[in-house]
């Protein structure tokens, strides 16, 4: 299903032309997080391209990205998935209004082996 | 005054479809001088130039005005058609309604505005239009073709069949270029030397043709016909008379560990060298760079081993300067350089090799003798991976790629695998590949007897990462049809490295004045219609410094260079382009600034002897412009401070009743 108006957005928000990309498949290549992810970086262009929007919405993959941009390193047409990923991501946190990480949960991920800016980071990247 | 037809073509719908042709043509009819204005569907053709001729005859016209396509399309054609009917054809004007109009804009009152504003420029230049005759210059029937590749040997050994004498200017101590590298060809798989080396040696044989091996050009003037051009011979510190190829320096010379660049530095070779087994000319060189005797004076080995007599340390550059009626630049590629992709580990493994390496690790004369064995290790690989597209297609590192298709690399690499497959059943091969493109006679079947015939596994996905371990290369790449990450430990990696022009093909360019692409391919003047002329005039292409292409394309390019340089030797005498530049010398103040911005050479100064007043006279210094050289660019009218230079054709005065036409 097209979802015209949310592909959009995530477009505009994030940069990104999914047009540029020749579907070589090197951004899934070497993505660290392939095992976890229920859809890879190149079908996240694909899909976010067709529109496909809805399901992405729904999946664990975006919480899986470990922002390590090597898809963005490595990719021959300057595509960047990880900020497609990104973008898709902040969008559902903001349509739902539903942070992935809230401010209570962030003492029960308290260990000392966590540098602190990890978390830091990790609230910044999960909530609005 | 003029008496000046006006010609509307519709091109079909091009034109007619934005811009209203019946309009133009009654709007042109009121314009001062035009005795006649008419529009048609097709001015080109036949009938279309009938209706131009009968029309000059009828009307006792003395000028026109064709409004079509661009000039660079059709001028030629209708300053034709006026001289079949009698007028001078540079008393014709196109004025671009396609190009520059319709096809540029959308609403047909726009277009049609801009169409008649177009035409009326075109008619105000004509009322100031004079009959203008080019002067003739002889042809030099000798042709120069640098770079001694497969396209430069085709490209002589054509021009020498038809009679006319041909040097070649290899910049390498030896013709052959790539080809010569290569083991087998696709898509029939024959040896490269086999095909090869007998054409090399008829060029070395053919009495039309000089080859100056180990040779550069340094300068070029001139234009078509009639082009001067200095060769720096290089210094080879081997007499080429008396050397007869014997080998016997190169075995005693023991300055033994001078990278060899023929196979890519996977081994050595000696300071004094021939390149390979059938180098023509077989004459041996020694490499400045690593000659003990040349560096610090200590050996002089080769001299005591050479029977002929023919080493000579002393020798120096020598410049030959030669005329040649045209010029053929068949410069040839490289493979880019991998050393920026550090994703693939090139720099980090030996056993990360390019498509060219592998073409020399199989080749019976290559430093492995031809057995397929690993660079650290000297064993045979097992398991092989072969990456597609390293370099190429890629938009977004201008700084380590190309945006373009390498065009080779899909066959060569389908090759590579087939002949491993043949030799060694016990390997196993995988190709990781973006897409297979293999438009070409008989090269899908090829492709497709490498994956059913030879087993040759292929992974639609690219290859992200190539990692060392131990004497292993984890190969993790993506298999996009079976949505899968793949992770193989292979023994060897091959890269079918993209490949771009040679580096010295830009400084060339400018010495010929010839016109390259962004990415330092030379331009074709039509890329359909034109595809081995450069823009140039007298200046053709042969092969890949063209753009990439496999053996039977630059062949085929080769001889349609060659039969364009033929064309142009045997006519006696070229008729020049009377549009060129001339000083007023009453106006000329002699500063010199036409001089530095002409890029033909064209100006030079005289003292001569001007009145003065009080019948007194005065030696000034003035310019006068060579109208052989001068190829009417018009650089020095728009440099002259003083409005002294003016172009025939293009003379300020029909400049600026073209710009007051617009305007008004
Ligand atoms: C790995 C690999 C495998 C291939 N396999 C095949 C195959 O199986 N079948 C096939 O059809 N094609 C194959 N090709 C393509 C083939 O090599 C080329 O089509 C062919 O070599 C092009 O010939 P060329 O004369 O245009 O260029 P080159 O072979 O590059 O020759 C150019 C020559 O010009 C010289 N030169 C360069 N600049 C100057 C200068 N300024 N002054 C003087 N001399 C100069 C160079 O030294 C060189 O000798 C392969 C290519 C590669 C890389
Ligand atoms: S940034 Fe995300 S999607 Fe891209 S490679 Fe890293 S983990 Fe995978
Ligand atoms: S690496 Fe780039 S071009 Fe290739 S599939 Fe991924 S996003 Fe598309
Ligand atoms: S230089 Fe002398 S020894 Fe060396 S190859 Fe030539 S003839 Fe033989
Ligand atoms: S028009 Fe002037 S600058 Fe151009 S080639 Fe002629 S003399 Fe040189």
């Amino acid at each position: 299903m097209e979802n015209k108006y949310l592909k959009d957005d995530i477009i505009r928000s994030s940069g990104v032309n999914p047009k540029k990309c020749m579907k070589c498949g090197k951004c899934t290549a070497t993505c660290p997080s392939f095992d976890e992810m229920e859809y890879h970086p190149h079908q996240f262009v694909y899909m976010v391209e067709s529109g496909d929007i809805e399901p992405l919405l729904e999946s664990e993959s975006l919480y899986k990205c470990l922002s390590c941009f090597a898809c963005v390193d490595r990719c021959p047409r300057g595509v960047e998935p990880a900020k497609l990923v990104e973008a898709v991501k902040l969008s559902v946190i903001r349509q739902k209004n539903s942070n992935r990480l809230k401010a209570d949960d962030v003492v029960k991920y308290l260990d000392e082996d966590i540098p602190q800016q990890a978390i830091v980071s990790a609230f910044r990247k999960y909530s609005k | 005054m003029q008496r000046i037809g006006v010609f509307v073509c519709w091109c079909g719908s091009n034109i007619a479809g934005t811009v209203d042709v019946k309009a133009v043509a009654e709007a042109l009819k009121s314009e001062p001088g035009v005795v006649f204005s008419t529009e048609y569907q097709y001015m080109c053709s036949q009938a279309g130039q009938d209706l131009i001729k009968d029309a000059v005859k009828e009307h006792n016209l003395t000028g026109i005005v064709v409004c079509s396509c661009s000039p660079r399309m059709h001028e030629a054609t209708f300053r034709k058609t006026a001289a079949a009917a009698g007028l001078n054809p540079y008393m014709v004007e196109i004025a671009n309604i396609r190009e520059q109009c319709s096809w540029v804009h959308k609403e047909m009152p726009l277009g049609t505005e801009k169409a008649i504003i177009l035409g009326k420029a075109a008619v105000a230049k004509v009322n100031l239009n004079a009959p203008l005759t080019p002067g003739q210059s002889p042809v030099t029937k000798r042709a120069l073709v640098i770079g001694g590749g497969i396209a430069g040997i085709q490209t002589a050994l054509d021009i020498a069949d038809a009679g006319f004498p041909v040097d070649i200017v290899e910049k390498k101590p030896t013709i052959g270029g790539k080809m010569a590298q290569l083991d087998k060809t696709f898509p029939t798989l024959d040896c490269a030397a086999c095909i090869l080396t007998p054409k090399m040696v008829d060029a070395a044989q053919n009495e039309n043709i000089r080859i100056f091996s180990y040779s550069e050009v340094e300068a070029v003037k001139g234009f078509v016909g009639n082009f001067e051009v200095k060769i720096k011979k290089k210094a080879r510190y081997v007499d080429e008379t008396k050397c007869t190829g014997c080998g016997a320096c190169i075995e005693k010379c023991p300055q033994k560990k001078v990278p060899n660049e023929f196979n890519l530095g996977m081994d050595n070779r000696r300071a004094i060298y021939i390149p390979f087994a059938q180098a023509v000319p077989k004459v041996a060189t020694i490499d400045a760079d690593y000659c003990n005797m040349l560096k610090n004076g200590k050996c002089g080995v080769c001299t005591k081993f050479c029977a002929a007599g023919a080493i000579d340390y002393k020798q120096k550059d020598e410049i030959i300067e030669e005329k040649y009626g045209a010029i053929v630049v068949a410069t040839g590629f490289e493979p880019i350089s991998m050393e920026k992709f550090d994703e693939f580990a090139y720099s980090q493994s030996k056993d990360v090799i390019t498509s060219l390496e592998f073409e020399r690790l199989t080749n019976a004369a290559g430093p492995t003798a031809g057995k397929l064995l690993r660079p650290s290790d000297g064993k045979h690989p097992h398991k092989i991976v072969f990456v597609q597209c390293v370099g190429s297609r890629c938009a977004s590192c201008a700084e380590k790629g190309k945006e373009y298709c390498s065009k080779i690399c899909c066959m060569y690499t389908a090759k590579h695998a087939m002949l491993t497959r043949d030799k060694y059943p016990d390997t196993d091969v995988t190709v990781f590949y973006i897409d297979v493109r293999t438009p070409g006679k008989n090269f899908d079947e090829f492709q497709r007897r490498a994956v059913e015939e030879y087993g040759v596994n292929y992974v639609k996905g690219m290859v992200g990462k190539v990692t060392p371990e131990g004497d292993k290369l984890i190969v993790r790449g993506s298999d996009l049809i079976a949505n899968k990450q793949i992770k193989i430990d292979a023994d060897l990696v091959v890269l079918a490295a993209a490949i771009e022009p040679d580096k010295t093909a830009r400084p060339l360019a400018t010495m010929l004045t010839a016109s390259m692409d962004t990415n330092d391919f030379f331009t074709e003047a039509h890329p359909k219609l034109r595809p081995v002329e450069s823009p140039t005039a007298g200046v053709f292409l042969s092969g890949t410094c063209q753009g990439p292409k496999d053996i039977p394309e630059t062949v085929s390019q080769a001889g349609a260079a060659a039969s364009k340089v033929i064309g142009l030797l045997q006519k006696d005498m070229l008729l020049g382009n009377p549009c060129v530049a001339s000083s007023n010398q009453l106006m000329c103040n002699g500063c010199s600034s036409c001089e530095r911005v002409c890029p033909y050479g064209a100006i030079s100064y005289e003292d001569k002897e001007f009145p003065g007043p009080n019948r007194t006279v005065k030696v000034r210094r003035v310019a006068t412009v060579n109208p052989a050289v001068c190829q009417g660019c018009g650089a020095c009218t728009v440099a002259c401070p003083s409005g002294a230079m003016d172009l025939n054709g293009f003379m300020n005065s029909q400049i600026m009743a073209e710009v007051d036409a617009i305007c008004k």
